[in-house]
């Protein structure tokens, strides 16, 4: 059937595609080019990971090398934006972005409403989160919630490879600041990704699972630990209705409240640390909300509040695993039900 | 009624290429009734989309083997059908020996038919060819926004008959190119015909629906020579009426719920719009340059919420078979009245726009019979 690409390929080919129509369209980090400048054509780095990699040969001056010193090519990215440009900048991991906040949150995400909305910024910051690659506490976490704080940011956090390609496409057309979390684990993950461009909207959850016993909300690569509790909860008769936010900021509430008020009952899936997370947010909003329709308390499965470990037993206890969700999923579904 | 003392599987139909297993959802009769051929039997669904299945022989249905439910590769034993004089020892030993000797098809299959494309005029087109058979082949094309997907319940069957069937997406839909050029039907009867040039296709018998009907109809007003007969399903090109709230409303969703009530259009039985559904429509209207197709082609096409084309087909030559949905909120089944006398009309009751997949079995059966009866 259709073409299979890993959610690296799709990245990359939403960055080709993208400079291809727009060229206006401009890429540049830590070695995103060849490293230090050098001509990467058989050498090219493509950043620390290679999901640039190829772009540099294809649109030699469009795709740059920059210092180590995010608080510069971040703020350049954010000055690019409101002089013409879309850039496409790279925080290697998420975990950097304490030395360039203030271009950020101060700057950027503010330019729209203090410039009476005649100030467009349509930058796009890629950045890799997540643990599970040994990479220890100073680049494994999952620091989405923090920006989806910030009113004027937009946050992208794809799931798998289809929209991966179709989410990054739509954050570089997007006017507005937008932060594209992009997870190191699911980057050799295949899936069907049509090669024509395609776009999907910030804003839109998707639905990866129907079922009519509880909605688990899963966060990034958290949707296929839920899926695969899903799975194994539906050999015991529990059905899991899975919904896939894929934009934590704007958050499609609307269709979280439509599944619980189908299933009564939450599970929030989310790699994040639990104080002030995503997961105690749609937790929040859903009591707020749905409280009428909620048939048992909310339950949130996430990372303990410590940084990630580095000592990999540690680390594989601090991930959200199928089991965990599937636990969760047990004590919501076997609590009491409320008249 | 049944004459047949043989033992008859009831098996899980491939709707699809991609279909390798569907799921029981409710028996529609039960055990021990009386069917007469075509009566469906059993609700299933698909990764993609549910459907009744429906017998293919007269008697009795004497097993329900698999339960509500249950998954079973496609293939795989639904139940049993048999006079009601074969003894039920009979039927257990049918069943005890078929569960022990099914094998699934392989689930990664490689070998079997993919979408293939091909290049005509500049623009790429994507077709689907199934099937070998003698004489001109049977070639199916979809209406406004529609794909080779909609015949996911008829090109398969037509083409298990001993047919050549082509699909195709015609530019601006499905996988071809965006472009459609200047978007009226003789732009698509252009290319239709540069189709069959490049495929090799002297003549052809055209199965259009809706705005492909339109086109057929056209194509065959101007290459009398190159159509062998013409099957017309719920069609445009017969009357000015189109419903505009559908169009407009098609080319406007971008969302679920928008996309979910306008699709509910299309059907007497708005359950069968399924958020798959919903989701591989939303797929195709986000592919860049889609908007811009659609926009360009009901332009040209459904101007003013009217049809611009109306041709008369009352000069053709051809036998024309023109199949109906009596609950069509799209195009109105009045509209079947301005064919030509000769032409055969088949109504169709509790059926809205899509009869191919929403009655497949009966539009499977007139256009098999119709076509048998062309004697060509």
């Amino acid at each position: 059937m259709a073409r299979k690409i890993t959610y690296m390929q799709a990245i990359n080919e939403a960055l080709d595609q993208e400079m291809e129509r727009d060229e206006t369209v401009v890429v540049f980090g830590e070695d995103n080019a060849g490293g230090a400048g050098s001509p990467g054509e058989d050498d090219a780095w493509g950043g620390v990971m290679g999901v640039t990699k190829g772009l540099y040969g294809k649109y030699p001056g469009r795709v740059l090398d920059t210092p180590i010193s995010e608080s510069a090519f971040i703020g350049a990215a954010a000055g690019a934006a409101c002089s013409g440009l879309r850039p496409v900048a790279e925080l290697m991991f998420v975990d950097f972005f304490g030395v360039c906040m203030d271009q950020i949150y101060n700057q950027a995400a503010k330019f729209r409403y203090m410039f009476g909305g005649k100030a467009r910024t349509p930058m796009v910051i890629r950045t890799m989160y997540g643990a599970g690659i040994r990479a220890a506490s100073q680049h494994s976490q999952c620091l989405y919630p923090i920006f989806t704080h910030i009113p004027g940011l937009k946050v992208v956090v794809p799931s798998n490879p289809y929209d991966a390609k179709g989410l990054l496409i739509a954050s570089i057309r997007d006017d507005d600041p937008v932060i594209y979390f992009e997870n190191k684990v699911l980057y050799s993950v295949e899936g069907e990704v049509p090669e024509a461009p395609y776009t999907i909207p910030l804003g839109e959850a998707e639905y990866v699972r129907d079922g009519e016993d509880v909605t688990i909300v899963a966060i990034g690569r958290m949707v296929s630990m839920a899926e695969q509790a899903a799975e194994a909860l539906a050999d015991e008769g529990i059905e899991c209705e899975i919904v896939d936010p894929r934009t934590t900021s704007p958050l499609d509430e609307e269709t979280i409240y439509e599944s619980v008020e189908n299933t009564g009952r939450l599970v929030v899936v989310d790699e994040a640390n639990p104080r002030c997370s995503l997961a105690a947010d749609i937790v929040a909003r859903v009591a707020e909300n749905c409280f009428e329709d909620l048939k048992a308390a909310p339950k949130m499965v996430t990372a303990p509040h410590t940084p990630p470990p580095f000592s990999p037993t540690l680390e594989d206890l601090y991930v959200p695993d199928p089991e965990r969700v599937a636990a969760a999923v047990r004590e919501v579904a076997g609590a009491g039900a409320r008249a | 009624m049944s004459e047949t003392k043989e033992i008859v599987k009831l098996g899980m139909p491939k709707w699809g290429l991609s279909m390798t297993e569907g799921m029981v959802v409710q028996w529609l009769v039960e055990e021990g009734t009386e069917l007469d051929n075509g009566d469906e039997v059993v609700e299933v669904e698909s990764e993609k989309i549910n459907n009744a299945v429906e017998t293919p022989n007269a008697g009795v249905l004497r097993r329900q083997v698999a339960k509500e439910g249950d998954v079973l590769p496609v293939g795989g034993l639904l139940g049993v059908i048999a006079d009601a004089s074969v003894p039920d020892s009979e039927i257990d030993l049918f069943v005890q020996e078929f569960q022990a000797n099914f094998v699934p098809e392989a689930a990664a299959e490689a070998g079997g038919p993919q979408p293939e494309t091909v290049e005509v005029g500049g623009r790429t087109l994507q077709y689907l060819k199934l099937g070998e058979g003698e004489g001109p082949p049977v070639l199916l094309l979809h209406g406004f926004g529609g794909d080779i997907n909609i015949w996911v319940f008829n090109q398969e069957v037509l083409a298990e008959a001993g047919r050549t069937v082509y699909a195709l997406d015609l530019p601006g839909h499905g996988q071809s190119s965006k472009d459609v050029g200047e978007g009226n039907v003789d732009s698509f009867v252009a290319v239709v015909a540069g189709f069959m040039d490049e495929m090799g296709i002297e003549k052809a018998h055209f199965v259009g629906h809706s705005m492909g009907g339109a086109i057929a109809g056209s194509f065959a007003l101007a290459h009398p020579d190159r159509v062998a007969s013409l099957v017309l399903i719920d069609s445009a090109g017969l009357g000015e009426e189109i419903n505009a709230d559908y169009i407009e409303g098609f080319i406007a969703a971008n969302r679920r719920r928008e996309m979910k009530t306008t699709l509910s259009l299309l059907f007497a039985n708005p359950d069968l719009v399924t958020r798959n559904l919903v989701n591989d429509e939303l797929r195709f209207k986000r592919m860049d340059g889609v908007d811009e197709a659609l926009r360009a082609t009901a332009d040209k096409v459904f101007p003013d919420g009217k049809q611009a084309d109306v041709p008369d087909l009352s000069g053709l030559d051809v036998s024309i078979l023109a199949i109906w949905g009596r609950d069509d909120k799209i195009v109105p089944v009045s509209h079947s009245e301005n064919l030509p006398d000769e032409a055969r009309v088949e109504v169709l009751e509790n059926t809205g726009h899509m009869p191919q997949m929403e009655a497949a079995g009966r539009v499977n059966r007139l256009i098999g019979e119709f076509l048998d009866g062309l004697g060509s």
